[in-house]
Order: C-alpha cells, then structure tokens, then sequence
C-alpha cells in the first residue's frame, strides 16, 4: 500500500497573505485529496451589519474585503435601491462604475503579480505591483484613501469627481495601458510561464457548472457569465464593452482572462468619462426619506466574480437582515478538482489562480441537494438526528 | 549601549500576523516591499518563521480562533521582539470590536510596542511607525 502524506499549508504561512489552513493529502509528489479550513477570519459581519444603520453600514461592508471594497457596497446599495424603489441620476450611475473598474484594473494587476511571485517569476511582480500604484494615486486624489473609499450611499454617492479632474483620470489611464501592455507581451510570450501554466489546474465547463462557480474562474473555462451583462446595473448597459472568455480552462486562461478585462475595464472608464461631461456637475444624490418595509437584493460583479446581498427591511432605520454572499465561497469548492492529481509544487498555483479572498468567504452556509431539495446535513446534526431517534425508541420502550 | 538596543542595530527581519481583517493592512504591507517604497533598502525583510524575526507585525482584530494562536507565536518568537499592531482594527478592534467573534485588540493578548493607527495606513505611516520605534 503505497504512504499518504499530510501536507498542511498554513493557517499563518508565509505564502499566504490571510490565515487559511490547506490539507494536501499526498501520494509521493501527487495530490490525492485537499481539505481546508477557514474560520480565522470570520468576523460576524452579518449581524454586524443588523446593528447598525444603513449609512453605516456602507463602511463595514467596504471591510469586509480591502480588494473588493467598491463590490460590496455596490451590491448593497442597489438592493436597498431595490425596497426603495429609486433611480440614481446617470452622474452617480458614471462614477460608480468608474470607481468599480478602476477597482477591477488594480485587482487584476494585483493577482497578476502574486501569481507572478506564486511561480517564482518576482520580476512579475514587482512590475504588476509597480503599476498598480498610479491606479491607487487616482484613488487617493478621488475619494481621499488608497484602499477603502467610502464613495457609496444610499441614492448615490458621497463625492462628485469633477470635470477638471477628467483629464488626469486619462493621463494614469493610458500610462496604465502601457504598461499592461507590456506585461501582456511579458507575460503571454514568456516559453516559462506557458510550461508552467498551461495544462496545469484545467477546470472543464462542466466542473463549472457543478461548483457554480463565477467570475473570471468561469469565463476561463468557456462559460460566458458576467453580471454586468447578465443584469444590467448602474452605467453598465450605457457603455459599449464586451465579456472576455477563454476556452482552455487552466491557470493560463485566467491569467489570460484578467488581463484582457483589464482592457475593457479601461475602454469602460474611458466611456463614462465621456459620459460624466455631458452631466451637469454636482448631480450626484436622489434625496431618500425613509427606507420603506419590504426586501430588496443586488448584485455586483466584482473582481473575482458575482457578490449578491439581501437585504430585509421593517421599516427601521437598520436591516433587520443582511445576507452577503461572496464569490470566493463557491470558487474555492472548485480546488478539489483543479488540484487533485497534480504534482504539490502545481498546486500552490492552481490554488492562486482562482483569486481566493478568504476574508470575503468566511460566513456560515447550510447547503441542499439541488436535484432533491433536501437539505445536507453535517456531522453535528446527524449526531442530533441520530440521538433523536434513541430518544424516540426510548418514549416507545 | 543596552541589550535591547544591540538586538536591534541591524537588519530588521519582519513577521506578518494576519488576524481577522479586511485585506488592507496585509496589501499595504506587502506594498512596502514593492519598488516605490522598498524597505528591503533598509535590510528589511519579511521572513517565513517567527523564529527567524525581529519584529512581529500584527494587523485585523483578533477573533477566538486566532487569540490562541496569537499567543503561541509570541511565546515562540525570540525575545527580545518588537511587536507593531497595525491599523484600526489592530490597535482598537475597529469597525469590529462589536462583533460576537471578537476577542479583544492585540494589547490585551500580548505586550505591544507602537500602535500604527489608520483604515488603512498608508505604507509610508507605516514605514514611519517603524523608524520611530527604532529611535525611541
């Protein structure tokens, strides 16, 4: 009988920039079954949020991730949009697309160099890691920080970006441009990279739509899912942009993936720029008197894929609930697929390549079979489905 | 010149704690290694194991899971350590303090020497709490 081998990845390893564990079960140099463990960061955001008002909670939910932190508050704001029953002015609509793209070209650049560094390739990143400042400098001079921007409320948004800031947007824009440019042909070109990435981690369309799995992991893969197309939300069905998919379905489709969106989240910005000079200037808000009894849910396309909130109202000044769910939690499942049956030095880069954010992830989940509609039990609840029944005999005896 | 400060007249060799944060803070001190602000200029250097490190940076609160496994790496490291709590929800708990996971900031698990405060800090404030502690 051949050995297996424990090989534990974390909770606090120097790979990994927030605490998970990571189980690989090894046969010689070949993963043959993964398990992982979160909980290290869970936050008890949810019931967080149901302490709060609804003008709060744009800022914790901008913390529930720092690199999504234009995703979540998007997602909620167009559901408490949705029990409200309002419309923003097409200025507010402008600027949170703008500030959601920009966030996506930072991400993209973002992931392109930890992979980079994932492969040991640290030219990558230091150059992706480089660039990724001036987007950040565009952040700070719009909303005043680099990370969490706070630009999100209720009926609109809390800053206007004038029309004299325009031509500077475009300058970053361009140099930006360049530079992806540039990593493309470093990146796509490179006989190192293709012999490390291709082949390595291949999720089929089909592993896709079992794990349901969303965003740039998907588009990889061949399936064409993306929010901003599929239901339409702020300026998106204004500007003319299109879905980047990828056939291949391994680590090097969605690299391939993130940095051609990173072009089309640049033409984007470029259009509501244009689009912002036709709005009158300081148009930013839809004044809102109260949030009226009912529930509403929004989503967003973030970086990483699809962030739904639901959001349940009694009339109060604060959710009564707050449902988040974030696109890591269902990207992460798909790990038992693309990592078992590689070597452990390919595994460590197909983890990477789905983007995970665990602090995004960490929430509770109850999970039903979809053909049946019953619900999976965990272990504790059949030890108490189990004690029931002694008790039953018991009463019967 | 005392013991302290003979441990610490050379390269710095630095230990990343990530608690139950939002990302930022780890992003921001990531970003210091990157070609703008670059403190392996000055010897800096994030290592693998605490054993190997000087200085024990600590970001995000600190939730049930973490608290013990928090006080395990302090008792590990060598001392003496510097220990940095930094961002909001490093020094006070933040946004967070109030959740039911919650387990208290990083000073009443273990000692801390500086408080670099910020949502989150910029690399430089960053850098900057660190050449301050080294002159104090």
């Amino acid at each position: 009988m051949v050995k297996k081998t424990l090989i534990p990845i974390g909770p606090y390893h120097p790979l990994q920039e927030e605490p998970e564990l990571f189980k690989l079960y090894c046969e010689g140099e070949i993963v043959k079954d993964i398990k992982w463990e979160t909980g290290y960061n869970h936050r008890g955001i949810e019931q967080l949020s149901e302490k709060k008002t609804y003008d709060q909670s744009f800022f914790l939910v901008e913390r529930i991730c720092g690199i999504c932190s234009t995703s979540h508050p998007f997602a909620f704001a167009n559901a408490v949009e949705e029990i409200c029953n309002i419309e923003i002015t097409n200025r507010a609509k402008y600027i949170r697309t703008i500030i959601a793209e920009l966030e996506r070209v930072h991400s993209h650049l973002l992931w392109v160099g930890l992979a980079g560094h994932f492969l040991g390739y640290n030219t990558v990143f230091m150059w992706a890691w480089k660039y990724r400042e001036p987007v950040l400098d565009l952040f700070e001079m719009i909303s005043g920080n680099r990370n969490s921007y706070a630009m999100f409320k209720v009926g609109g948004v809390r800053r206007d970006i004038e029309n004299n800031k325009i031509p500077q947007i475009l300058d970053v824009l361009s140099l930006v441009k360049k530079k992806t440019d540039m990593l493309v042909g470093a990146v796509m070109d490179d006989p190192v990279i293709h012999a490390r990435t291709k082949g390595v981690g291949i999720l089929t369309k089909q592993d896709i739509i079992d794990f349901a799995a969303v965003g740039p992991t998907a588009r990889a893969s061949g399936v064409a899912i993306d929010v901003r197309k599929d239901d339409p939300y702020a300026a998106y069905p204004l500007v003319n942009w299109k879905v980047i998919t990828a056939q291949a379905g391994d680590v090097f489709a969605k690299a391939e993936v993130r940095l051609l969106e990173m072009y089309e989240s640049i033409s984007i910005i470029e259009q509501c720029l244009e689009g912002l000079k036709k709005e009158k200037e300081g148009e930013i808000n839809v004044k809102v008197k109260d949030i009226p009894e009912g529930w509403g849910t929004g989503h967003a396309e973030a970086p990483r894929g699809e962030v739904f909130h639901y959001v349940l109202s009694d009339g109060s000044n604060s959710p009564a609930r707050h449902k988040i769910r974030a696109p890591s939690y269902t990207n992460i499942a798909t790990f038992k697929k693309s990592c078992i049956g590689q070597t452990i030095s390919d595994a460590t880069i197909s983890l990477a390549a789905v983007d995970p954010c665990y602090c995004c992830t960490e929430r509770m989940a109850v999970a039903y079979d979809s053909k049946t509609g019953n619900k999976i039990m965990n272990g504790n609840e059949l030890i108490a489905l189990s004690a029931q029944k002694t008790q039953n005999i018991k009463n019967q005896i | 010149m005392g013991f302290k400060e003979h441990c610490f007249k050379k390269s710095l060799w630095l230990f990343h704690f990530a608690g139950a944060s939002c990302n930022n803070c780890d992003i921001e001190i990531l970003d210091c290694l990157t070609p703008r602000y670059d403190v392996e200029r000055f010897g800096m250097l994030l290592v693998g194991s605490i054993r190997h490190a000087d200085v024990l940076l600590v970001n995000g609160s600190i939730n049930q899971r973490d608290k013990s496994r928090l006080l395990e790496l302090y008792e590990q490291a060598p001392k003496p350590i510097l220990v940095v709590a930094i961002g909001a929800c490093g020094c006070t708990g933040g946004i967070f303090a109030e959740g039911n996971t919650f387990a208290g900031p990083v000073d009443k698990i273990i000692p801390v020497d500086a408080y670099i405060p910020g949502c989150p800090p910029k690399p430089e404030a960053i850098l900057a709490g660190v050449v301050k502690l080294l002159n104090k």
